[in-house]
């Protein structure tokens, strides 16, 4: 049985998603994709036990020895992704029950778990597989029932952003193709282990430089990296909450999974960054989608688009670490992985608890909010604490860790610009405390009360993970420094 | 030199063709259709590179020495099965966008939604 672990991550959601289909009660379908996701997040954190103490695990799906039959390779990059994606996906879950009988239509409810499932399934089987073209499906699977969960959200709007992010995300996956297509033209393989040892013999070639720029292109827009993040604002900001709290905190990060695994891993360091100009394109576009997005995000009216902007900027700080090629760097991007997926969940999530009460997020109906639901309020600040980089929450870890690696690299005005964008954080978040602490609250809000309990515990458990890990960073740092040692073949 | 790869000198016209249609055209249902173009190009891009001169369909019997790689051909059904699905969900979700906006236009539907912030 534990052989199979790494296989089972992927084929238990999968598996699960049709089987909803029989059984016929909400409540019901809820408790078991809880009990599904429950499982997968079992599953990751025993493999990545595993992967800590025993080094890589290697499975061969249906003992078929690769490069000929597709292989799971779980390495401690891996593992760290396949926790954040099930942690989180089974901490927003709890929620779902509650939060989807006022946005979603009651005979759409079984089909937004099994939506939910495929999606999860999708992604952890992106960051499991070793295999280029099983990427390729596992994005797909991911993306188009993503497409079909935003576009279940209650405004019309919600329609119109999948639709945008069904084409602008269908290129993307295209370009990745194109660009697998080429990779296997000039190696004959697909496996990524093994096209890491047989691209450097062609690496002088057009076709895989080419190969190398469609596939770049392509994850970028996944990624929603500055300028090609024009897909996600309305995405995250109409789609149903659970959603965009699942989202927000797992989809872009696997494709910055994929942007280290191609890069790092498949094309090698020194044919990503010395023959293309990868570096300051990555640290110009990085710091250049920190400060627009952020300062967007200080102008929007709705609090789920200020949110959504503010993770764009965050992505920003993910690239201009991944871009220093430096292991302090990638250190910093992977713990901001895990940092940032621990807020933005929280924060979505409070937001849907926002939604549930007063059906709305427009940040003018936040007035005086702070009295009459304190707890998801308060919640609220602290994420957008960790949000800035305030110490004692994780925010602060990966920011510290983030400059840290700057200056190391001699990068002083980076640093610098690093730690200003964080004070346009300051400023929007400043605009939501202010609207729900210091007005008064709107008439004919008396009989607002204080989110419910399903809310309350997912909202609170990830918001004490986000003060845990600000304070006792041991965990999450060994991890991400072994799994960023293991990218650069470092042995500790 | 030139004629003898025109398979893909097909498969980068379509792509374009496809690409051009998908930006250029405002009413949902061509972009749908530039799309499934583009999806299409990389399809005949991934048969193109497993043909192999005088190769046959990877079949074993006597005589036969040379054969095609059955291997893109693999990949892209699952490819084609995906851009289905696409094309299948980008056409329900315009169907529910012309209910909800009553237009189809990608103009109109932005100034709806302008309107409404």
């Amino acid at each position: 049985m534990l052989i199979h672990l790494p296989v089972l991550q992927v084929i238990i959601p999968l598996l699960a998603a049709p089987l909803c289909l029989f059984l016929t009660k909400p409540r019901l379908v809820w408790l078991f994709a809880l009990i599904v996701s429950g499982l997968a997040f079992l599953i990751s954190g025993l493999l990545l036990q595993q992967v800590m103490t025993s080094g890589t695990i290697i499975y061969d799906l249906g003992g078929w020895d690769a490069p000929w039959g597709i292989e799971y390779r779980i390495d401690r990059l891996n593992a760290f992704l396949l926790l954040i994606i099930s942690s989180i996906s089974t901490i927003v879950l709890i929620a779902a029950d509650t939060s989807i009988r006022k946005e979603i239509p009651a005979d759409h409810h079984v089909l937004f778990y099994i939506l939910y499932l495929l999606s999860l399934a999708g992604m952890l089987g992106i960051v499991a597989t070793g295999d280029a073209f099983n990427v390729f499906v596992f994005l797909e699977i991911s993306s188009l029932s993503a497409y079909a969960l935003i576009a279940l959200g209650k405004d019309r709007r919600a329609l119109w952003a999948s639709y945008q992010y069904l084409i602008m995300g269908t290129i993307g996956a295209t370009f990745i193709l194109i660009g697998i297509g080429l990779m296997y033209q000039m190696t004959g393989t697909l496996n990524m282990e093994d096209l890491s040892k047989r691209l450097p013999e062609v690496s002088q070639t057009r076709t895989v430089f080419t190969a190398f720029a469609f596939l770049i292109v392509g994850i970028c827009l996944k990624l929603a990296m500055f300028p090609l993040h024009l897909w996600l604002p309305n995405a995250y900001a109409y789609a149903p909450s659970i959603v965009t709290a699942f989202f927000a905190a797992t989809a872009t990060k696997v494709a910055i999974y994929l942007l280290i695994r191609f890069t790092i891993t498949v094309f090698g360091l020194s044919f990503s960054f010395t023959h293309f100009p990868l570096q300051l394109l990555f640290v110009v576009l990085g710091l250049v989608g920190i400060f627009v997005a952020s300062t967007v995000a200080i102008y929007q009216t709705n609090v789920k688009h200020l949110f959504a902007y503010s993770s764009i900027a965050q992505i920003g700080y993910m690239i201009v670490g991944f871009s220093m090629t430096t292991m302090a760097g990638m250190t910093a991007t992977l713990l901001h992985l895990f940092n940032h997926a621990l807020m933005k969940s929280a924060l979505f999530l409070a937001l849907g608890a926002v939604m549930y009460r007063i059906g709305t997020t427009k940040l003018t109906h936040f007035q005086g909010l702070g009295r009459q639901m304190p707890l998801t309020l308060a919640a609220i600040v602290i994420g957008g604490l960790s949000l800035i980089g305030v110490p004692l929450t994780v925010g602060f870890v990966s920011k510290w860790y983030l400059v840290m690696a700057a200056i190391e690299n001699g990068w002083w005005p980076v640093a610098a610009l690093i730690l200003l964008g964080s004070l346009l954080a300051v400023v929007y978040v400043w605009r939501i405390v202010e609207m729900a602490y210091f007005k008064p609250a709107l008439a004919g809000t008396e009989t607002i009360k204080e989110a419910p309990l399903s809310f309350l515990i997912p909202i609170w458990t990830l918001i004490l993970a986000n003060i845990y890990f600000g304070i006792d960073t041991r965990l999450s740092v060994q991890v991400a420094q072994a799994a960023s040692m293991s990218l650069f073949g470092v042995t500790p | 030199m030139l004629l003898g790869h025109y398979n893909y000198w097909i498969v980068i016209v379509l792509m374009m063709i496809g690409f051009y249609i998908v930006i250029a055209h405002g009413n949902l249902i061509k972009k749908i259709v530039g799309l499934s173009i583009f999806q299409t190009s990389v399809f005949i891009f991934y048969i193109s590179m497993a043909k192999i001169d005088g190769g046959t369909a990877p079949i074993l019997a006597e005589g036969i020495e040379q054969y095609s790689n059955p291997l893109p051909h693999v990949l892209i059904l699952t490819a084609i099965v995906v851009g289905i699905a696409t094309t299948a969900l980008g056409l329900a979700l315009a169907v529910r966008i012309k209910e909800a906006y009553g237009s189809i236009e990608e103009e109109e539907i932005q100034n709806k939604d302008n309107l409404d912030c």
